[in-house]
């Protein structure tokens, strides 16, 4: 209501009273909102009673009840313990879980592959960059869903589990995935990603206290090295106090699969390798996009007062080439996100694939589509979210 | 403010439409509204060989198939008058609930849950079934205890789902799903080796190894079924008069089988001195308008469609491309479990 008053104490405005109030442009503004509000509201109201009337009258079951119940079907691949006595709730998060994993896997694949054939698309060589034009052209003319299944049919025509392409008998190669070679469990191993995730964060801290002195003072300190120190030599610091555990877990092909290592399934690789490839060529579009927008005078300016290449890219091109990229970057996040719901194609299990068997098994369609709408749009917002907080770390600073 | 004015408006219309789109799903006179359209609308299986399918003409084959027909013929006397709805597993019980579609006969197995929480009723099975394993010759897989530790390709959604991890559970042994809902590359993905066995009921297999493997040879039906699949029609709850039409259309094959009344003796059943044949052919009673029919409606069943014996044997008998035994689905005279209730 403040702005309401503000405008009826207006400088050379006549005196309030009702009819001037009720013809101001505020009050019809503000009505006229109110009134869109109400009547939105009310066609969901509708809408949802609707829905609950003819279901009611139908005799077909409501409600969220049906998420505690035993969900009595298995999944082929969980990230937390999972079996068929679990609740449908249990079976929502493992796929939301999965959902998250190939997203994230694809954000990563999809940036480090986008970046570097966005820079290739600019570079002066020849061949570089027609090769990366091919590359965008094709990945992002193919719609997505047809990349994934050819991806699909790829993997699932490699050699059966019994004639495995082997690499040095640590790596196999098989239609039922790729099992490699791991370091046999051990609680080294939590320590260690502990000291990786601090290393990441005393490497950000000591960036930042390397460019305040070098805003202080002027004097540069390179800390690339340091960096990679931190991030990769604190975990081998913890390896070698743990005791320098060397055991591997090495897969053995036992029955019908390859038992111990690791195993990555054909289904996620597929999924993984479509919807990051198809979102690589629109990555590389932007980063190109980008870079391009800075302008060429600076970079040759840049030059001739002897930076090194990698300093010119670091503070004069892409400071200024994240401001162009980031926004459009984020709508691409989001975008691969979604498009990870393809995974009911060739079958892994994300939220889409399992809401769709906890859809049928209860027969509650709108419930089921209900919590699928709403986890998307959840995970949508916190990475627009993000992306936006990014943003304006990195968008011209105006004060 | 024009434009506030427009924005409230077609707000206001949007409200309207969709007060004016979002009506009461029809759960009334089913029978009615089917006379009126002029046509059926079947729920069926998008391509299940031997349930229904289409043919090489683009004509939907199958015992399902023949079911919407059959129920067809009961009530416009002219078993073409359906109109056939592809369904995928998902699709199916919100098609049959909302009435986008008046029967489903898809392949649903009869449970306690469909039954209630889903708002429908079922009436008699026209197949009996359970899950059954299709697996590599080639693998040595002989009983379902070889399948301990394989990885099994599966479609999402059906009760073949649950009965797997029960299967498996209840034996103590472990398995890895492959959930795939497209039947092309579920199937493909056994194919190629991705599985070590496909599971479906078993009534379905057959047709997967003649349609969609390379070499039938290459693949064989572990012996055994592993679970009760009752594949009913199912209509929606609220609609007592058409439950019973469908219902006794399905009674209606099992009996001209009984009776030995056939396509093609039908005209001359007719003359029977048989009571119960005269009932089923409708030259005695008024069995058919107590159903809201025509009298001769189960004679345009048998001379259209055909007794569940003509039906069976023409998509799985031995001459077809899906052989199957009949098994459970013979009468129970002969020690099956299709019964008939008389037409009294």
């Amino acid at each position: 209501m403040s702005h309401l008053d503000e405008s009826m104490q207006g400088g050379g405005r006549p005196r309030p009273t009702l009819g001037n109030f009720l013809y101001s442009k505020t009050f019809r503004t503000f009505a006229a909102q109110i009134v869109m509000a109400v009547i939105v509201l009310m066609a969901g109201l509708f809408l949802y009673r609707n829905i609950i009337d003819n279901l009611n009258a139908q005799n077909i079951a409501t409600g969220f009840g049906f998420l505690e119940q035993d969900a009595q079907f298995d999944i082929g691949e969980t990230a937390i313990r999972y079996d068929a006595s679990d609740s449908y709730a249990r079976a929502f998060l493992v796929g939301l879980l999965n959902t998250l994993i190939v997203s994230a896997a694809g954000i990563v694949l999809a940036t480090v592959l986008g970046f570097a054939v966005g820079f290739a698309r600019v570079s002066s060589n020849w061949l570089l960059s027609k090769v990366a034009t091919g590359y965008v052209e094709i990945v992002r003319n193919i719609p997505v869903i047809l990349q994934v299944i050819f991806w699909a049919v790829v993997l699932r025509n490699l050699p059966n589990a019994r004639n495995a392409m082997d690499f040095y008998g640590l790596v196999f190669l098989t239609n039922r995935g790729l099992s490699f070679t791991v370091p046999s469990a051990n609680p080294v191993h939590e320590i260690m990603g502990l000291a990786f995730a601090a290393g990441i964060v005393l490497a950000i801290i000591g960036s930042y206290l390397a460019r305040r002195h070098r805003e202080k003072t002027g004097k540069y300190i390179d800390m690339l090295w340091p960096s990679l120190g931190l991030i990769f030599g604190l975990p081998a610091l913890v390896w070698l106090a743990g005791g320098a555990p060397t055991a591997l877990s090495i897969p053995v092909l036992k029955g019908f699969n390859f038992k111990g290592g690791a195993t990555i399934s054909p289904e996620f690789t597929a999924l993984l390798v479509g919807i990051a490839l198809y979102a690589s060529g629109f990555i590389a579009e932007i980063v190109r996009a980008g870079l391009q927008a800075t302008p060429r005078g600076q970079v040759e300016a840049a030059r001739s007062i002897g930076l090194k290449p990698r300093f010119v890219m670091r503070y004069v091109v892409l400071p200024q080439a994240l401001r162009v990229i980031v926004p459009p970057l984020t709508s691409q996040y989001v975008s691969l996100m979604k498009n990870s719901s393809i995974a009911v194609i060739v079958g892994y299990p994300d939220l889409v694939n399992i809401g769709n068997t906890v859809m049928n098994q209860t027969g509650q369609a709108v419930e089921a589509i209900a919590v699928m709408m709403l986890v998307y749009l959840t995970i949508s917002i916190v990475t627009s979210t993000l992306m936006n907080f990014y943003n304006r770390l990195v968008a011209i600073k105006e004060r | 403010m024009i434009s506030i004015y427009k924005s409230m408006l077609s707000c206001v219309t949007v409200a309207a439409t969709l007060a004016a789109t979002a009506a009461y799903a029809d759960s009334g006179d089913t029978l009615a509204t089917v006379k009126e359209r002029g046509e059926l609308l079947c729920g069926v299986h998008p391509a299940r060989h031997g349930f229904a399918a289409p043919d090489s003409q683009g004509n939907w084959a199958g015992l399902e198939a023949d079911f919407c027909r059959a129920i067809a013929a009961a009530i416009f006397g002219d078993a073409s008058k359906v109109r056939f709805v592809a369904l995928s597993s998902q699709q199916r019980f919100p098609a049959i609930q909302s009435g986008e579609v008046d029967v489903l006969v898809r392949n649903v197995t009869a449970t306690l849950g469909r039954d209630t929480a889903l708002g429908l009723n079922f009436a008699p099975p026209i197949f009996y079934t359970g899950t059954g394993f299709l697996v590599h010759a080639d693998s040595g897989v002989e009983t379902i205890k070889d399948l301990d530790g394989a990885t099994i390709c599966v479609a999402p959604g059906s009760t073949t789902e649950r009965n797997v991890a029960q299967i498996f559970a209840s034996r103590g042994m472990e398995y890895t799903p492959v959930v795939i809902e497209n039947n092309k590359q579920l199937v493909d993905a056994y194919v190629t080796g991705r599985c070590d066995a496909l599971t479906k009921d078993k009534a379905a297999l057959p047709g997967v190894r003649a349609y969609d493997t390379t070499d039938p040879k290459e693949h064989v039906l572990l012996p055994g079924i592993f679970s009760k699949e009752p594949l009913a029609p199912a209509v929606r709850q609220g609609d007592d008069q058409w439950y019973d039409l469908v219902k006794w259309v399905v009674y209606a094959t099992f009996n001209a089988e009984e009776l030995g009344v056939t396509a093609e003796n039908a005209d001359e059943m007719k003359g029977s001195n048989d009571v119960d044949i005269q009932s089923l052919l409708g030259t005695t009673g008024d069995y058919g308008a107590k159903l809201g029919l025509d009298e001769d409606w189960a004679y345009n069943i048998v001379t259209q469609v055909g007794n569940y014996a003509e039906i069976y044997n023409r998509h799985f008998g031995p001459e077809s491309a899906t052989p199957l035994d009949r098994d459970l689905n013979t009468l129970w005279v002969d020690g099956g479990l299709l019964y008939g209730f008389p037409i009294k």
